[in-house]
Order: C-alpha cells, then sequence, then structure tokens
C-alpha cells in the first residue's frame, strides 16, 4: 500500500490491523478528523455513541473485561478528554486493557490554552500504563501499534493516545513494516523454575495449605490449570472479588471470597493456614484487612506478572514473576506423582474438614438474612439475590456486571458463580459507582447471544444510566438492570449506622420512579416490592426481547455482613449490628 | 528517613523524567536532588536522584513499570564516585582577594569570573567537599549560588552500560525521539 493516507485514516488502518471491531465514544472539534475517516470505515469499525465519554470508557472496560480483548474509547480534547479520566483510572487499577484516543488541538497552537486544551497526557501520567501525545502524522502507525501492544501484554492497562488535530489531517505514505522499539518493556512470563520447585516444596510440606486466586487467573486464562492444580494437591481455593469464576463455586475445593466482606470461614483459613499460594492477586487491603495482621502463620508463595507487586503489601517467602496461566503449567510438570502427595492429601482432608466445620458454624449463604431483624421485611435484599442465583445458573450463557456499594457485595457473596470466568465483571480496585450501566453497554456488544445483568445500587445508577439511551440506539435487547433500590448510598449509610452512631449525613438519596424512567428510555421497565413478586420479575425480564429494568425497592436499612471494619484484622469479624 | 542515590537509565523520549518524578511525587518523598543528562549511548539518558525514602526498594520496582525505564538501582551502598558542581558568586572586595584566592586553590576550586566587587567560583567535588567549601566561603558574603544535582557512578566493572540495552531501531520513522 503505497497511497497516501491523512493520519485519520492511518487510525482507522491501524486499528482494524490490531483487530478493533468496535470503539465507543463522542465526538468534537478536535477529533472530528477521525469520524469524518471512520465513516468510510464503518463496514468493519463499529462507533457506538454513547451519552457521556465517563460511560464510553466504561463500556470500553465491560468489552474488554468479557473479552480480554482491547476496549476502545473515543472523546475530543478538554472536556471530553477529561470526562474519560475516571474509567482510565478504573482501568488501571483492575489492570484493564483499555486505549482511550482523544483528540488534541492544532499542534500550533498547543501550550497556549487555546479553546478546549487541556494537558490529558500530563492528567493521566499517574492513571495509564504509558500514555503519547503525536504531533507528527509519521508517527501515527507506529504508536498505535505500540499502544495496543502495550495495553494488552504483560499486566494489562489503560494507555492514551492524545492526537493534535492536524497530525490527523496531515497525509503520509504509512509505512506498515513496524519493529517495535521497547528496549525497557519486556514483561517476564515464565516463572522462575527453581521458585517454581521450591513453590511446590512448600505446598507439599503444608498441613494446611491454601490458594487465593486473584484477577490474574481470569486475565491470564488460568482457570482450567488452577482447577486441575488445586485437584492433584487438594487445596482449598479462595477465590477475590476479582478472582471469582476461576473456579466454580459449587467445586468441592472452592471456599468462597475472603477479605472485608468474605466469608468468616475463608478468613479463618487464611488466618489459620500454614502455605498461602496467592496466584493473581494482589493482597489489596480490602483482602488483607489490617496487613500486619494477616495470615500470620503462614509462609507465602506470590505469583504476579508485575514485580512490584511482590512484597508490597505483605511479605513473601517465595515470590515468582510470570503469567498465572504458564507459572501454573510449570508447577502441574513440576508436580510429583500422586504416590508422594499422599501425606499432603491426608492433611488436606483433614484441613478441609475443618473448614467447612467453620463454614457449617459461621455461613450459610442467606444466613444473614435469617436474623430476627429481617423477618417482618416485605423485600430483604436477599431474596432478590437468591432468585436471581437459581434463575442465572438455571439458565446458564449470563455475563454480571456490577457496580459499587452493598448490592456489589450482596452480590458477590449471595450468587453461587458456578459459570466460569468474566462473568462477574465489577469496578473492584477503583470501586467506581456509575460503572455497571455502561460496562454493561460494552459486554452485550461483546456478548450479543448472552443475558447480560447489571446489578446496580440507585446512588451508582443515577450517575450514568443514561447509557440506556445508547442501549436502545445500538439495539441491544440482551441488558436487564437490576436496580436494589435501598433509598441511601448504603454502603456509607452502613458504616455510618455502625460507626458514626447513625449519623446520617448525606446518604439519604431519592430518585425518579426507575421503571417509568426506563420506559421513558423505551426500555420495559418493572417495580418490585414484595418478595413474592421478585422471581415473576425476573423472569419476565428474561423473557422480554428487549432490554429491561426492574426497579427491587428493597428494605432500606440493611448491612452486609460478616464485615472487617476498617484496619482491623480479617480474623476480627463482625456478623450483625449489636456486635459493631 | 534514609537518603538514598538511585541511579537510572531512561529511554530518550519525551515525558519520561516528568513520569520518573511523579512516581517519586506520589509517594510524598522529597526529591534532594537530581541531575539528567546523556549517557554514552546515543537515545539513552542518564539520571541520578537523591531522594528520602523509607522505601526505596518498591520506589525502584515501581520505577521499572515505567515503559522507557530501562535500569534503575539504589547505590547507596555501592562502591561509587559522586560528584556535585556549584557555581557561588561572592562578594569579593579586591582586599579580600587574596585570602579567597587561596582557599580556592586549597579546594581545587576555580574563579571564572572577576568583577569590580565580585568573584564566581566554579567548584566541583564530592557532595561533602561541596558542601564545606561553601561554608568556608560562606563568610565572606554569598550573593548567588547554585548547585546542581549529584551524579553518580558505580566503581569497577559493575555499573550501568547503556549499551546493553538499545536496539538500532530499524523501523525508519521516527522511533525513539516521538516528538
Ligand atoms: C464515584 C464514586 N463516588 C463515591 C463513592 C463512595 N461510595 C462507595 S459505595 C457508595 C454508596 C453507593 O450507593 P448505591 O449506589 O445506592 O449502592 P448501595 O450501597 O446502596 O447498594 C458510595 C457513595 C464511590 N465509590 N464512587
Ligand atoms: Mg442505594
Amino acid at each position: 500500500m503505497t497511497k497516501p493516507l491523512t493520519g485519520a485514516q492511518i487510525m482507522c488502518e491501524a486499528l482494524i490491523r490490531e483487530g478493533v471491531e468496535v470503539m465507543f465514544g463522542i465526538p468534537g472539534g478536535a477529533i472530528m478528523p477521525f469520524y469524518y475517516a471512520m465513516w468510510d470505515y464503518r463496514d468493519r469499525l463499529r462507533h457506538v455513541l454513547c451519552r457521556h465519554e465517563q460511560g464510553a470508557g466504561h463500556a470500553a472496560e465491560g468489552y474488554a473485561r468479557a473479552t480480554g480483548r482491547i476496549g476502545v474509547c473515543i472523546g475530543t480534547s478538554g472536556p471530553g478528554a477529561t470526562n474519560l479520566v475516571t474509567p482510565i483510572a478504573d482501568a488501571m487499577m483492575d489492570s484493564t486493557p483499555l486505549l482511550a484516543i482523544t483528540g488534541q488541538v492544532g499542534s500550533h497552537v498547543l501550550g497556549k490554552d487555546a479553546f478546549q486544551e487541556t494537558d490529558i497526557t500530563g492528567i493521566t501520567m499517574p492513571i495509564t500504563k504509558h500514555n503519547y501525545l503525536v504531533k507528527n502524522v509519521d508517527e501515527l502507525a507506529y504508536v498505535f501499534k505500540e499502544a495496543i501492544y502495550i495495553a494488552t501484554t504483560g499486566r494489562p492497562g489503560p494507555v492514551l493516545i492524545d492526537i493534535t488535530k492536524d497530525a490527523m489531517q496531515k497525509t503520509t505514505v504509512p509505512n506498515w513494516d513496524i519493529k517495535l522499539n521497547l528496549p525497557g518493556y519486556k514483561p517476564t512470563y515464565q516463572g522462575n523454575r527453581r521458585q517454581i520447585r521450591e513453590a511446590i516444596k512448600l505446598l507439599i510440606s503444608a498441613k494446611k495449605p491454601l490458594i487465593i486466586a486473584g484477577h490474574g487467573i481470569i486475565m491470564s486464562g488460568a482457570h482450567r490449570e488452577l482447577q486441575e492444580f488445586a485437584e492433584r494437591l487438594r487445596i482449598p481455593v479462595v477465590t477475590t472479588l476479582h478472582g471469582i469464576g476461576s473456579i466454580p463455586e459449587n467445586h468441592p475445593l472452592c471456599i468462597g471470597m475472603p477479605g472485608m466482606h468474605g466469608w468468616v470461614h475463608v478468613n479463618r483459613a487464611i488466618q489459620e493456614c500454614d502455605v498461602l499460594f496467592n496466584i493473581g492477586g494482589r493482597f489489596d487491603d480490602r483482602v488483607t484487612g489490617k496487613a500486619s495482621t494477616f495470615a500470620p502463620h503462614a509462609r507465602i508463595i506470590h505469583v504476579d506478572i508485575d514485580p512490584s507487586e511482590i512484597g508490597k503489601n505483605v511479605r513473601v517467602d517465595v515470590p515468582i514473576v510470570g503469567d498465572a496461566r504458564l507459572v501454573l503449567q510449570a508447577l502441574l510438570e513440576d508436580l510429583p506423582p500422586p504416590s508422594e502427595l499422599a501425606e499432603l492429601h491426608t492433611h488436606a482432608s483433614d484441613w478441609m474438614e475443618h473448614i467447612r466445620e467453620m463454614q457449617d458454624k459461621h455461613q450459610g449463604k442467606q444466613q444473614y438474612k435469617n436474623r430476627a431483624a429481617m423477618a417482618n421485611m416485605a423485600l430483604p435484599p436477599h431474596d432478590v439475590y437468591e432468585a436471581l442465583s437459581r434463575t442465572l445458573n438455571a439458565r446458564g450463557n449470563y455475563r454480571v456486571v456490577t457496580d459499587v456499594g452493598q448490592h456489589q457485595m450482596w452480590a458477590a457473596q449471595l450468587i453461587d458463580w458456578n459459570h466460569g470466568p468474566r462473568t462477574h465483571i465489577t469496578s473492584g480496585g477503583a470501586g467506581t459507582m456509575g460503572f455497571a450501566v455502561p460496562a454493561a453497554l460494552g459486554v452485550a456488544i461483546a456478548c450479543p447471544n448472552e443475558t447480560v445483568w447489571a446489578i446496580v445500587g440507585d446512588g451508582g445508577f443515577q450517575m450514568t444510566n443514561q447509557e440506556m439511551a445508547t442501549i436502545v440506539q445500538e439495539g441491544l435487547k440482551n441488558v436487564k438492570v437490576a436496580v436494589i433500590n435501598n433509598g441511601y448510598l448504603g454502603m456509607v449509610r452502613q458504616w455510618q449506622e455502625l460507626f458514626e452512631n447513625k449519623r446520617y449525613s448525606g446518604t439519604p438519596l431519592s430518585g425518579p420512579d426507575f421503571a417509568k424512567l426506563a420506559e421513558a428510555y423505551g426500555w420495559k421497565g418493572i417495580t418490585v416490592e414484595r418478595s413474592e413478586d421478585v422471581q415473576d420479575a425476573i423472569d419476565e425480564a428474561h423473557a422480554t426481547d428487549g432490554p429491561v429494568l426492574i426497579d427491587f425497592r428493597v428494605e432500606r436499612e440493611v448491612n452486609v455482613f460478616p464485615m472487617v471494619p476498617q484496619n482491623k484484622s480479617i480474623g476480627e469479624m463482625i456478623l450483625s449490628e449489636t456486635q459493631a | 528517613m534514609k537518603k538514598h542515590t538511585i541511579v537510572a537509565l531512561l529511554q530518550d523520549r519525551p515525558g519520561v523524567l516528568s513520569r520518573v518524578i511523579g512516581l517519586i511525587r506520589r509517594r510524598g518523598y522529597n526529591i534532594e536532588s537530581l541531575a539528567v543528562g546523556h549517557s554514552e549511548t546515543p537515545g539513552v539518558s542518564r539520571i541520578t536522584i537523591v531522594v528520602e525514602s523509607e522505601d526505596v526498594e518498591q520506589v525502584v520496582k515501581q520505577l521499572y513499570r515505567l515503559i522507557e525505564v530501562l535500569k534503575v538501582s539504589d547505590v547507596t551502598d555501592d562502591p561509587t564516585v559522586e560528584r556535585e558542581m556549584t557555581m557561588i558568586k561572592l562578594h569579593a572586595p579586591p582586599a579580600a582577594r587574596h585570602e579567597i584566592i587561596s582557599m580556592c586553590s586549597v579546594f581545587g576550586a576555580r574563579i571564572v569570573d572577576v568583577g569590580s566587587n565580585t568573584m564566581i567560583i566554579e567548584m566541583t567535588g564530592t557532595p561533602a567537599k561541596v558542601e564545606n567549601f561553601i561554608e568556608v566561603v560562606r563568610p565572606y558574603g554569598i550573593k548567588e549560588m547554585m548547585r546542581t544535582g549529584r551524579i553518580a557512578m558505580v566503581r569497577g566493572a559493575r555499573g550501568h552500560n547503556a549499551g546493553e540495552y538499545v536496539e538500532p531501531a530499524t523501523n525508519g520513522v521516527a522511533v525513539p525521539a516521538l516528538n
């Protein structure tokens, strides 16, 4: 191809060459040349017009989390670019491969406070894996390739390319014969073999071994290897919020979620275990509680692709830098034959029995509903989750996106996650309210033959619900939204109730009639106020060939339990209001 | 907090210094001195940072996350040669000059400008020696002073050769200099 192309055409061609099929964005002055060029590529590059750039960013994240492929979002200069900041930060915290493309003012006025000029590369420097300001059309082909390579390899993350308007308008003959020049970027994928053998030695000598499966398992596609490894050694597996789906929860070795709203038996198991094998989790403070008290008896093996995560929050005895899947494969290769594992198996089954006993004592999934205080509620939130879990598991073929707050923790706790990786998608590290509805839009585009549920609080829903219009415009019939409507910024209210003497400062929340709002957008809207009506509403949502919103008006002041109070050891969980 | 001397090799691209500094700033650590310049290899910059930090190992690891960072090390406890340079504009009326000149020769400092009542003195040495010199001339009246950041190099065969990190760019288009 020796024809000269405009910079904007090169951008389209570069994206197509990298396998991009969908982009989410909003046009504006500085990015107009890209939209001009895009028109000619519209059969190969689908553009989804969002209602807010934050929505575009989260939709791209949803797409990326559902597929593992790069998500692409677009904004114009100035406010278009700054509206992308939140999803970029979210993608950074949750290691999501995201490409943000922003238009910039012309290079001749750069730095002169031109109309809609913002230093977006400066703003996003600490929240991107890398970013670029491109002023020269000749660099575009190279930069796009490098940017997508960086975003999708190693520990994935967001990359932003800011392109001056003139660089998009000028023409050049692109050179597609690109050799990346990244001497400072060489991710380590293969774990060190000696450390791997060290890890096996530790695990085999353990009496109370435990695996923590984190986001790395999902991202590297290591769920099969994880399950095989756990089965061969018979080690119980804990799944973090982002590790949900690493191993089905109905697998006999899966014991559930750890941390602030994890289960008592899981946190106790961590506190008791003698070898803790964390694969692809980063020992976030929501998992560890007070880090100095975390897993006091354990020797810790930590596998992470990012060397800077190892030893960051907790001490580590055997560090292994590498890709979760490749490391697990190496571990499997080096495992001794079953005959040499007999002793471990004996210990492991005693240990598992002990954990299940703790579980029986402290937690049936719905135990926290069966408290006297909840007996007379017309609609305890737990009933919604019970029905959703039952229905989703019976139907299969679903994805669930959750927002941030109480409803998110209930979803993680109360739904039985038995259907594999990437079925549970949430904003974990950043805890970005407003994530769920736009992310569900992206997931729905990525998974057109699956039902995509967004579970969202009334607070977060009111941050980004305008993407309901985008969902209609794109003809997406597979999106269903469950608003867990408690009339509060519930998670904050819970802290106020438990630790601040019920000073409900800034947490009571009103809203429009969400079902009517949905109808106004062309959705079906259903309101549910009583437990008896939950199942029918969910069934109706599934039976409807189009987007449906259910406004679950749940009991207002219900708390998420169990809970580890901030800065406490995960061994000190509270199970009810009276213990706070 | 302990002072650490960090040496890093960086791919010479726009914004790279800002990324490095931003990463240290994020931790709230104070940068005491910073020197940036070319290394022996074209396209590779070399920096020396002196930083007060409780957790320099983590800073080093996080610096490696930056795409353009080729090599970083904390050389605080390594055998190194460290130098700083200072230029001092000193109050130097004719009557004081003789004394100042002999002071300079003791320290190996050079007088690079002489005005009617001032002298500019250039002095290079270990950070301690520079410090010492400044204290010695202070009583004459320092009108202006500028110190450079510290530069450091590990003695012997070990060190920070940049050549091994950089392959010659074959792409033709503006590869290393992205602006
Ligand atoms: C953008 C943003 N602002 C504020 C917060 C702090 N915050 C965390 S949870 C929460 C309450 C969420 O309320 P709602 O969406 O109604 O969910 P609920 O907890 O009631 O289920 C708030 C305000 C946040 N996480 N994100
Ligand atoms: Mg709420």
